[in-house]
């Protein structure tokens, strides 16, 4: 049951993230970022991940991509022109993509992966992340939040009219 | 424990008279509405289909199946397909989300009544330990379907309606997570049943309700405020009266699904009830005690009681939704953003401080 519905899940991940990047439209790409948002989201459910699950939907499918969304409603951006494509990606890109590729098969081949968590003795609820975040990483969740608050800031100050 | 099997045709019977039941009350609740809003402005409302109207429900979607289904040219077609289902899709989502009542003991087994509700090992209902983020996650998933809706149709009135809609929606939306904060402090749970659970007991199952001061054994504590903010929220959430700009008839024709006809047109009514159905339910939960009340009779009696509450109290919401519409004007769009922002945002702020401390000290 648990490997259907990640084999489905995935799959749909996939396919957004390629469609991501097919689409001609901006919208369309944006809307395929939050599938693959969304799907993530049902992955770390599937590990019992409950409150990362809800995480990411609230705060990448639900407020960063509003505000994309919102950019390209705004700014009415049209489709993009087709190029040829450049000759630099075609002469460093696809070595690089096979072999990174063959660098990951040969990891794999090579050596059999711990399952990195156990979804039947992790827990990821929301007592457990607060512990961690409130007592292990106290530090860099307190600098993460002062540098949120210092961005706002900058952005308050650049978008600000000079009267 | 019962088997796999048992679950998911459990799960399925749940989900398919939980809809139907939510669709019925959305359909009612639009005649509830016209009859109300007659009746305060002094005239009958519906009273040709049916006694009283009842059948109006009916009529009208039997109207909106049968009117021209009209797609305008300049649209961007598949998103202009895309926004209603949506719309509509997530709205009634989140109900699967919502605890109705205890359970009931039916051909032996215990069901919990609550979609996503099942028996833990114990043999006691339990829910998912984030149920009110996940209904958090839906709604604020939910904007796309009306910004996509404004978007697609390219027309300048669904594109202002849906741009005000998504602002309004995002800004309020933080007062409303806010709002709810306190009462998560006092019961120590996100998860609906134990919220809950929490407000149990007490004289004739009331006096524990979140609502009033001293709640859940914390003296000193009063979630009235909170209650208040999340009712301005969620009225503003819901794009109602007086916070209904997103289709205010008298500036934007009607809004982001100006565009819209038949069935399409119909999906975005529905969804905007549903939503109403679902704000209701989580303020019944959360500061009404939900399904807590006083319980008397026999075997029988007890185990129905207890969903009589919950519908009465989200009927007496729903009450209020109406009762509201045909009492108060609408904000300008200014005042709109600046109660969100300076009025309700700051008291939230406050009312979180002075529960943690009265809980920390207690």
């Amino acid at each position: 049951m648990q490997l259907v519905l990640f084999i489905v899940v995935a799959a749909i991940c996939m396919v957004a993230a390629l469609n991501l990047v097919i689409q001609k439209h901006p919208i369309g790409s944006a809307l395929s970022l939050i599938v693959v948002m969304g799907s993530l989201a049902v992955l770390y459910l599937l590990l019992g991940a409950e409150f990362v699950f809800v995480i990411q939907l609230i705060v990448y499918a639900g407020a960063i991509m509003v505000l994309f969304v919102f950019v390209i409603m705004l700014l009415n951006a049209g489709e993009e022109a087709r190029t040829r494509g450049s000759r630099v990606a075609v002469l460093f890109g696809v070595p690089a993509v096979i072999a990174l590729v063959a660098l990951v098969a040969w990891v794999f081949a090579r050596k059999a992966l711990p399952d990195a968590v156990e979804s039947t003795t992790f827990h990821g609820s929301v007592q457990i992340v607060a512990q961690q975040l409130f007592t292990r990483f106290l530090l860099p969740f307190e600098v993460t939040s002062v540098l949120i608050l210092i961005a706002i800031m900058g952005a308050v100050v650049l978008a600000r009219r000079d009267n | 424990m019962p088997g796999l099997t048992t679950y998911i045709i459990v799960a399925l019977i749940k989900s398919v008279l939980l809809l139907a039941v939510l669709l019925t009350g959305v359909a009612y609740a639009v005649w509830l509405e016209r009859k109300l809003v007659g009746r305060i402005q002094n005239r009958w409302g519906p009273t040709r289909v049916g006694p009283f109207g009842l059948l109006q429900p009916l009529a009208d979607g039997l109207k909106f199946i049968l009117k021209e289904d009209l797609t305008p040219p300049y649209v961007y077609k598949s998103l202009y397909l895309l926004a209603p289902m949506l719309a509509v899709a997530l709205a009634l989502l989140s109900i699967a989300i919502i605890p109705i009542g205890p359970s009931v003991h039916v051909a032996g087994l215990t069901i919990p009544l609550q979609v996503t509700g099942a028996l833990n090992s114990a043999g006691q209902a339990s829910d998912i330990n984030v149920g009110l983020l996940i209904i958090f996650g839906i709604t604020s998933v939910g904007v796309y379907g009306i910004a996509l809706a404004g978007w697609s149709s390219n027309s300048k009135y669904s594109l202002l309606g849906s741009l005000r809609a998504g602002a309004q929606m995002v800004s309020y939306e933080i007062a409303l997570g806010l709002s709810v904060v306190g009462v998560i402090l006092l019961s120590g749970s996100l998860s609906l049943r134990h919220i809950v659970e929490a407000q149990g007991g007490g004289w004739a199952g009331i006096s524990h309700w979140n609502i009033w001061p001293g709640a859940a054994g914390y003296g000193g504590t009063w979630q009235f405020v909170a209650f208040f903010i999340y009712l301005m929220a969620a009225f503003a959430e819901t794009n109602r009266i007086p916070f209904d700009l997103p289709e205010a008839e008298t500036e934007l024709v009607a809004g982001y699904h100006t565009e819209y006809s038949s069935m399409k047109f119909a999906m975005f009514f529905m969804a905007e009830y549903a939503n109403m159905f679902t704000v209701a339910c989580l303020a019944t939960i959360l500061f009404l005690g939900g399904w807590n009340g006083p319980m008397f009779g026999g075997a029988l009696l007890q185990q129905v009681l207890p969903v009589v509450w919950f519908a009465a109290k989200v009927v007496f919401f729903i009450f209020l939704y109406i009762w509201i519409r045909g009492t108060l004007p609408r904000f300008r769009y200014d005042q709109l953003m600046a109660f969100g922002w300076k009025v309700l945002l700051p008291l939230a702020l406050a009312n979180i401080l002075l529960t943690s401390l009265v809980v920390a000290l207690t």
